[in-house]
Parts: structure tokens; sequence; C-alpha cells
């Protein structure tokens, strides 16, 4: 279960949506004992691609010191896909980083964004609940 | 010299669960295989076995990626703090 403020579960939509027509990527900061994520650190894309995403390396400096001062940990990553499912691609399969970690994709396909969230270890891809906790 | 190294979480099961660990060398090359000779788990996910830097991991002496640097001969000095990241890519 990945559990979402819903303020950082607008910013998330919002970041992939200002990313069009690429997709966009961010990390998320929180506690990754009780999967709730504190934070989300809009990150820039470097493929600049509608297909593909990579964090920029420095904001994810950025982000991991932020984190750290703060007394959380990147929990995760988020990415948004502009015309298929809310579902991991092969791509995003492998090329994981860590198998601790939550990723949330996010559709923009339909008019009403989709946002989903997965544990990946290896080849597994399990989904979990995404629960929207309200301010 | 030695220089204090933040390891990404991926990585510190390797460390016994350290989020910083102290690696030697004047070298970014010299620390990451002070590094890999003391934790020998992470062989393999930090340097390549013809000892280039993987392409998955982003290392940082300060706020300076070595890749824009000397690579794995970017020079380390007294209190420089080194960072390993993931690369985070999909699609």
């Amino acid at each position: 279960m990945l559990r979402v403020p819903a303020p950082v579960y607008a910013e998330i939509i919002g970041h992939c949506l200002r990313g069009l027509p690429d997709e966009a990527c961010g990390l998320l900061g929180g506690d990754p004992q009780a999967g709730v994520v504190v934070r989300s650190y809009p990150t820039r894309n470097v493929a600049a691609s509608a297909k593909l995403y990579t964090v920029d390396p420095g904001d994810h400096l950025r982000a991991d010191r932020d984190a750290e001062e703060r007394g959380l940990e990147i929990i995760g990553v988020f990415h948004s896909h502009t015309h298929t499912d809310a579902y991991p691609s092969p791509t995003d399969v492998a090329q994981a980083p860590d198998p601790a970690w939550h990723y949330v994709v996010v559709s923009l396909r339909d008019t009403h964004p989709t946002v989903r969230s997965y544990r990946i270890q290896g080849d597994l891809v399990d989904e979990e609940p995404v629960v929207v906790e309200p301010r | 010299m030695p220089v204090e190294v933040r390891l990404p979480t991926v990585l510190r099961p390797h460390a016994g669960g350290k989020s910083t660990v102290t690696a030697e060398g004047s070298t970014i090359g010299e620390v990451l295989a002070d590094l890999v000779r003391t934790y020998p788990g992470m062989a393999g996910q930090v340097l390549t076995e013809d000892g280039t830097l993987h392409r998955f991991v982003n290392v940082y002496v300060d706020d300076d990626d070595v890749r824009y640097l000397d690579q794995l001969d970017t020079s380390v000095s007294d209190g420089d703090t080194v960072s390993i990241l993931p690369a985070v890519a999909g699609g």
C-alpha cells in the first residue's frame, strides 16, 4: 500500500500534465517502513521524450539531500505514460533501480489521469493500492 | 585520504544498513575500488568487470557529476563528500 497526501497526489498529476507532450518524472520522499509519501520531488526528464524518461541526476542529488535533511528517504519514483496504460512497461521493469522502491505510473491517455503504484522485484510486478489521504 | 561516501538505499544492505561509510582514495576510482574491497557485496553494482563506472550509477563529488569531470580519475580531497545514486529511468 502507498499512502499519499492529497496535495502531494495533486502535485504528481500536475507535474505529469505539465510535462506533456513528453513523459514526466519525479521522486517520492517519505517513510519507507510505513509506505507513506511525505513529499514529491518533481524532476526534469533529461530524455525529453514521449516514450522514455531519465530522472535528471542533479535533481536526484538535490532531492536525496533534501529528503535526508527532513529525516525522509527517497522511497520511489513516479513517471507518466502519455498514451499507454498506468502499468510498468518492459523498460520500466528492466531498469527499476531499487526493489524496495514504489513505482508510480500516471497514465495521461484518457481525459482523467489514472494513477497506480507497483512494487518491482526482478521481473515480478505487483500492484499495490494507492490511498490518497485527505488534507 | 578518507572520504565520506553516501550510499543509495539499494546498496546499504551490503554495508550493514549504513547510509554513509568511509573509503580511502585520492581519485574516485580508488575510492570506489576501496568501497568494493570493504563491501564485496557491492561488486558489479558500482564498477563493471573491466573497472569502469557502471552506466546505471551516478557518482558525485560534492555537487559535481564525475562524468563531467575526469570520470574515475576525478580527484577527491579531504572533506569531499562522494554521493552514489542509481540512474533512474524507464519508459
